[in-house]
């Protein structure tokens, strides 16, 4: 295999605590339980060790890191390290002064989430009453702080016509960046694919509507767009590459290339508790796995679209094709993608009449 | 064409980094590393939010021995396309 890459970033899942319960949750299914959380410490230590090992920008995620009580230290000690902190919050549990805490410990930016643009739905969609407008005030708060701002609305059947409320909202709020995501079914969004899988009409709207707005409005809001997997022709180039790029360490310490990796479970994750950043990325088994593309099969092992795409996302593949090494099904290449294209229309049929199951430990 | 006495600001969350491991500089933005060649951190390194555009090339001019009408334009165009990622501001 050719050399591997440094990482450039890392995403920390702080804890999987969190106030709201969205549907489209990208945390496992199995949530971490408190008492499994790596301490201040082993955090920091780990923050040192990506600094080290060429990690440039760090991602402290969940869950809902607001729950930590140590969130401010963790942030000094991710600046001390030299990264580039992003703090990813649905915004509940920060107040004015902690805000202000963290502005003093050096966090750099403030990545709000929104679960729909109007109360009434946004508090169905996260299953928490007044969360909305608690968010609205963390929003203000942000801003008159001064933290530079993004906004990341994931969007599925259920609220992709308030697509242009939450480009307004941005711009209202004073983001420079929004991300546009279309769900995409891991974690807990795959209990709920009929009830939030966007139709073929919608995900083609919110498609044309992206390519407007990012034309009306350049140079103001700079808009990051994820469109809908399974009504696409061809994968996404997910993670940019398996361990090729990035990584996340889960709230107990396990390293994993992706969110979903640990629904592979042939692979057997390695835990900073055990073993230093540098030898997970660089001799974990499971990391080296889907390196490069010596583990292709057909299509893809000839393919002339493989060093655009990679295969597309290995937890896809093995979810509805049955195998990790397999074309992820999106692709129209891949024996799977039928059955993929029957599934997204059985889930759209039955879409008005599903419930959704929200998040929640066990 | 960046206006000549306009002013190029760096916001705050977008920071100059010296990349010790690939040996190199970087701009890190909100979701986004720029890695930067000479002149790209030439640039940067002088953008101090006081300095206007026709200052920043005088001194760009002068620093690099070359001619102004030469490196103006390129220097617009880099700092336009950063300015339009929102990365970098014009006051
Ligand atoms: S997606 Fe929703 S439930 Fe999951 S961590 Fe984020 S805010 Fe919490
Ligand atoms: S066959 Fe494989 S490499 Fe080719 S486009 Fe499909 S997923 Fe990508």
């Amino acid at each position: 295999m050719s050399r591997i890459p440094p990482p450039m970033a890392m995403l920390a899942e702080l804890t999987h605590r969190c106030p709201l319960a969205c549907p489209y949750c990208s945390n496992p299914l199995e949530l971490e339980a408190q008492e499994r959380e790596l301490s201040t410490e082993d955090w920091a230590r780990v923050f040192a060790e990506a600094a080290e090992l060429g990690v440039l920008q760090l991602h402290l995620s969940g869950g809902e890191p607001a729950t930590r009580r140590d969130l401010t230290d963790l942030v000094r000690a991710a600046r001390a390290a030299g990264l580039y902190t992003n703090l990813i919050t649905s915004g509940i549990g920060l107040t004015r002064r902690r805000l202000e805490e963290l502005d003093a410990a050096g966090l750099d930016h403030v990545q709000l989430s929104l679960q729909g643009m109007d109360a009434e739905l946004a508090d169905r969609i996260g299953g928490y009453k007044g969360g909305f407008a608690r968010k609205m005030q963390v929003a203000g708060w942000i801003g008159e702080i001064g933290f530079p701002l993004t906004l990341n609305a994931v969007l599925h059947r259920q609220n992709l016509h308030q697509l242009p409320r939450a480009l307004e909202m941005a711009q209202e709020m004073g983001a420079r960046r929004i991300e546009v995501a279309i769900v995409q079914f891991y974690g807990w969004a795959m209990k709920n694919r009929a009830a939030l899988m966007p139709t073929r009409e919608q995900a083609r709207e919110a498609e044309a509507l992206v390519a407007e707005a990012r034309e009306a409005l350049k140079g103001k809001l700079v808009i990051d767009f994820v469109p809908a997997d399974y009504h696409g022709d061809y994968p996404k180039r997910c993670m940019n590459g398996w361990g090729s790029v990035g990584l996340n360490v889960a709230p107990d310490g396990s390293v994993l290339p992706c969110h979903a990796a640990r629904t592979i479970p042939h692979l057997d994750f390695w835990s900073v508790r055990d073993r230093s950043l540098r030898e997970i990325w660089y001799d974990n088994p499971a990391f080296n796995a889907y390196r490069g593309d010596d583990w292709m099969k057909e299509p893809c092992r000839s393919c002339e679209r493989k060093a655009i795409d990679l295969g597309g996302c290995r937890c896809q593949a093995l979810a509805i094709a049955g195998d990790p090494a397999a074309a992820d099904p999106v692709c129209v290449k891949s024996p799977a993608h039928g059955k993929m294209r029957a599934m997204a229309e059985a889930f759209n049929a039955e879409g008005a009449r599903a419930e959704l199951t929200y998040r929640r430990y066990a | 064409m960046i206006a000549q006495g306009a002013i190029p600001v760096i916001p705050r969350g977008v920071r100059l980094h010296r990349d010790a491991v690939r040996d190199r500089w970087v701009l890190l933005a909100p979701e986004k590393t720029i890695a930067l060649d000479e002149i790209g951190h030439a640039i940067l390194s002088r953008i101090d939010g006081r300095t206007d555009f026709t200052t920043l090339i005088d001194r760009l001019a002068e620093d690099y021995a070359a001619p102004r009408e030469q490196i103006a334009p390129d220097v617009s165009g880099f700092i336009a396309a950063l300015a339009e990622r929102r990365i970098l501001e014009v006051a």
